[in-house]
């Protein structure tokens, strides 16, 4: 009974969650490019009921600025996720079941990306794109997968030594049988969990890459590129670009957060319990 | 006897059962001891002895106020004739109680062995310890060891030092002699015995039965967290015959110099306890009432038995 | 104790080995990717002069990029200069990379400093608390107060600290590492720190809640442990613990982990100087990648990673320190 109802309690929150989190994006999506043009009678206005964000020094309505920017950045992120996970999981299998030369370099091409400040490979990957929406997807791709492929080598090395998985082995099955059937029902909850999981971080460093100049073009409605913007007038006194559409993301990123937990403890429940 | 007058540590019907989450969620009550007494007495060695699982360790624990935050403590707990409180027993331990645990996990991996052995009180001069040292043969050298450099025997007699050092009036030491040779148990067995002829007690819980019986005034025996019968030491060297409860003559049938007979069946598991008497199951002297309620302690001949059967 | 220099001078020689190949690694490919940008170098260092040259000077400057050779020639040459300590000439700067690199580094270093002092010194002491009262409510408040931090993005606190400290209260400067109009030489320490305090503070307060969730876990496990059981059993109140036990058990882990954390420190340095406009090797990265200085983006490209593998090498004979001991006692 106590068991029904905590797991209804978390499937409910989960979903509540994820509406919230749909309603967000599909917000930010449909609002069209021109709702944005805002006008120079407008601007500088401080958050107004008409403006509850208040608009910027082109009088752009900053909240459907932001809801905007937060699709946008979103997009990237989960884009820049999927990729990554997928790197993740290919390596994390190629460690744990390849020969054990594979291994090593897979271990040390995870150092040698750990090795790099992470937003600096990024700069790098982006100037070499020359800059724009390619380079910050590469580069956010090319460096959120390492802590998720440990982890899933470290399961797939785990599941190997079960029992029957070694019975499947004798029984003649092979690793491409053995990796289909067993190890990838078990790696699935793994992946979707680490995406979720990666994808706060996909988002803020979107958000910084934007912020320094090589992420998304200046006309994008990104957030990082509307906090870069405000900076310019924060000695002005304008206040309000760089504190509500910050604070907007820093809340979309503790919900992303939130719903990869709670999809944590739905899909592995022993992960749950501390 | 005139051990009889005023007791040094008194416990009975105590139970104590563990909170567990039964698959993930589910919330399960786990009953590890059941009604079990024990009397300590100032002046005596008790040894507590069982098969691993009886609930012995759990008695230490239970005794110091160091059981974990899930488990639940039922029944009565006096020393020196007070109940112990939760505060008292926090007063109590390592100044009137002190324990010898069982292995060198208990000693802090990147702490020195003498400033451990001296313990967090100021006032304990190292001298104390280094005769302690060298009555135990420990070279002098220990001191400035960490406790992995120790071998198992040298371990447990830092372990057994730590207890000697302190001025409790009771110790409880937790297996102190495995990994010591015979002639080193017998010397810490010997201090235990000096201690308990200075008027101060010792709970003996151990593997080691043979030797606690040379040492120890009485033995408890324990069999699936409760106590099954407390007899004088000496019943314990004449035979099965001077033993009350079928449990203990089993025990006594199943030691190596006394051809070794183990008994068919096994322990029960906590959460899987039977109705009754707990030892029912495998008893060869089972009968209807045996199953249908906890027998009484009764006492037989200067020792204690719950055993309907007792002789 | 023989055995014990033994060890880490073995930890030392591997790592050295495998910090080499990892730099080399890095060379290779920030070389390839800069080569694969569309933007021109010379093209680049021309505008950046901005006089006419001469077409012996063009050709001198295309002879130093070697736009003709194949890459893996230029790169060869790019790499022999290196090791000859020449790291060429920024084009922003017009001084020679290692100059800008040798200066900057050391603002980067005074600010990367206090943050990480800061940080971990933050994070030990939540860490300890969080770890003292294990599931009880200060505990689970600073434990949100963690998540909530970690959701934060480096530049938006800086932003809006700047905006509270700096535009409102008016306690702090606007920018620079030190004041506007005064010569370099004349800049007090104190006028230093002053400067440094804000972003320093920025730079820590997102750092500190790796360190402080770690001790965390270790004090939880430290104080879950047999030994500390023993110490209980001893008379030894929950705070001895923490000092005679917790402490010694948990101090040098964290230490190790904050050297393990150079290169976050080092990414969010590259926020922090930009919101602050501090000058150090943060706000040069940025800027040479923005005006597609390539010998600057790929100095400090190299000494960043560096920097991070000096950190790890660290970490590693740290654990070559306390490893033993642990290791056999788990035995």
């Amino acid at each position: 009974m106590r068991l029904g109802n905590r797991r209804k309690k978390l499937i409910l929150l989960t979903v509540v969650m994820a509406l919230i989190f749909i309603a967000i994006y599909a917000f930010g999506i449909l609002i069209p490019e021109e709702e944005i043009a805002g006008s120079f009678l407008e601007a500088r206005r401080p958050p107004s009921p008409s403006h509850p964000f208040g608009t910027d020094a082109l009088g752009r309505d900053l909240l459907l600025r932001t809801f905007k920017g937060l699709s946008v950045s979103l997009t990237v992120g989960f884009a820049a996720s999927a990729v990554s996970a997928v790197i993740a999981i290919l390596v994390g299998i190629g460690a744990a079941a390849g020969a054990r030369w594979v291994d090593g370099v897979m271990n040390w091409v995870i150092d040698l990306v750990m090795g790099v400040p992470h937003t600096i490979l990024i700069i790098l990957i982006s100037f070499s794109a020359g800059r724009g929406l390619k380079g910050l997807l590469i580069g956010i791709a090319a460096t959120h997968w390492c802590s998720l492929a440990r982890l899933i080598r470290g399961e797939v090395l785990q599941l190997q030594s079960q029992p029957y998985i070694a019975v499947s082995r004798k029984l003649g099955k092979s690793s491409g049988w053995i990796l289909v059937h067993h190890l990838l029902p078990h790696l699935l909850p793994q992946f979707f969990v680490g995406l979720i999981l990666m994808l706060p971080h996909a988002i803020l460093h979107e958000a910084s890459i934007s912020f320094l100049g090589f992420g998304l073009p200046p006309e994008q409605p990104a957030i990082g590129i509307i906090l870069s913007e405000s900076m310019g007038y924060l000695s002005a006194g304008l206040w309000w670009p760089a504190l509500l559409p910050g604070l907007t993301l820093v809340l979309l990123v503790l919900l992303v957060d939130n719903l990869g937990e709670q999809l944590q403890k739905l899909l592995d429940p022993s992960s749950a319990q501390e | 006897m005139e051990q009889k007058k005023e007791t040094l540590l008194e416990i009975h019907d105590l139970s104590i059962s563990f909170r567990m989450y039964h698959q993930g969620l589910e919330q399960k009550e786990l009953q590890v001891i059941s009604d079990l007494y024990l009397t300590i007495y100032p002046g005596e060695i008790v040894a507590v002895a069982g098969s691993s699982g009886s609930g012995k360790s759990l008695l230490a624990s239970a005794i110091l106020g160091l059981l974990p935050g899930n488990a639940t403590v039922h029944g009565h707990l006096h020393y020196q004739g007070q109940e112990l409180t939760p505060e008292r027993q926090r007063r109590l331990r390592g100044r009137e109680i002190a324990l010898v645990p069982q292995s060198v996990a208990y000693l802090d991996p990147l702490m020195k062995i003498g400033p451990q052995t001296d313990g967090h009180e100021k006032s304990r001069s190292p001298e104390r310890r280094r005769q302690l040292f060298a009555r135990f043969g420990l070279p002098e050298e220990t001191e400035g060891l960490y406790p992995f450099q120790l071998s198992g025997g040298m371990a447990r007699r830092v372990l057994v030092s730590t207890a000697l050092l302190t001025d409790a009036r009771l110790v409880i030491a937790d297996e102190p002699t495995p990994g010591m040779s015979l002639d080193q148990a017998l010397e810490a067995l010997g201090m235990f015995r000096e201690m308990a002829d200075e008027g101060r007690a010792v709970i003996l819980i151990t593997h080691d039965i043979d030797l606690a019986f040379e040492f120890a005034d009485r033995v408890a025996v324990f069999y699936g967290g409760t106590t099954v019968e407390t007899a004088p030491a000496s019943d314990f060297k004449k035979g099965p015959e001077a033993l009350r409860h079928p449990y203990s003559k089993a025990l006594w049938s199943a030691l190596p110099q006394n051809g070794f007979h183990p008994i068919p069946g096994f322990q029960p598991y906590p959460g899987d306890l039977p109705e009754g008497c707990l030892f029912a199951p495998r008893c060869p002297l089972k009968t209807a009432e045996c199953t249908a309620a906890v027998p009484p302690v009764q006492e037989i001949r200067g020792g204690e038995v719950r055993c309907y059967h007792g002789t | 104790m023989k055995g014990s220099l033994g060890r880490l001078a073995r930890i030392f020689l591997t790592y050295s080995i495998k910090m080499t190949t990892l730099l080399l690694a890095v060379s290779v490919i920030s070389f390839a990717l800069v080569s694969e940008s569309p933007v021109d170098p010379v093209q680049q260092y021309i505008l950046g002069l901005g006089t006419a040259v001469s077409p012996e000077q063009r050709e001198q400057i295309e002879d130093y990029w070697g736009v003709d050779e194949p890459p893996a020639e230029r790169y060869i040459h790019w790499l022999s200069e290196l090791l000859q300590g020449n790291l060429g000439e920024s084009l922003l700067y017009r001084r020679p990379v290692a100059d800008i690199i040798g200066e900057r580094f050391l603002n980067s270093l005074a600010l990367m400093l206090c943050a990480w002092v800061l940080s971990g010194g933050i994070g030990f002491t939540l860490g300890c608390i969080m770890g003292m009262y294990q599931g009880q409510w200060p505990d689970k408040i600073l434990k949100r107060i963690c998540y909530i931090i970690s959701s934060v993005p480096t530049f938006w606190l800086g932003l809006v600290l700047l905006l509270v400290f700096s535009v409102w209260l008016g306690w702090f400067p606007i920018g620079f590492s030190s004041p506007v109009g005064v010569l370099e030489e004349e800049v007090t320490i104190w006028q230093r720190l002053y400067h440094l305090i804000l972003p320093a503070f920025t730079l820590s307060l997102l750092s500190f809640v790796n360190i402080a969730l770690h001790t965390r876990q270790k004090l939880a496990d430290v104080l879950n442990s047999e030994y500390v059981l023993f110490a209980r059993a001893r008379g030894e109140g929950p705070w001895t613990i923490l000092r005679r036990h917790g402490l010694r058990n948990i101090l040098l882990p964290a230490v190790t982990l904050q050297f393990a954390s150079f290169a976050e420190l080092f990414g969010g340095s590259v926020l922090a100087e930009n919101v602050f406009s501090y000058p150090g090797l943060g706000s040069a990265v940025s800027a040479a990648g923005l005006n597609s200085d390539v010998p600057l983006l790929l100095g400090i490209t190299l000494f960043s990673t560096l920097f991070v593998c000096v950190g790890n090498m660290i970490a590693n004979l740290l654990y070559g320190i306390i490893d033993p001991q642990i290791q056999e006692v788990s035995l």
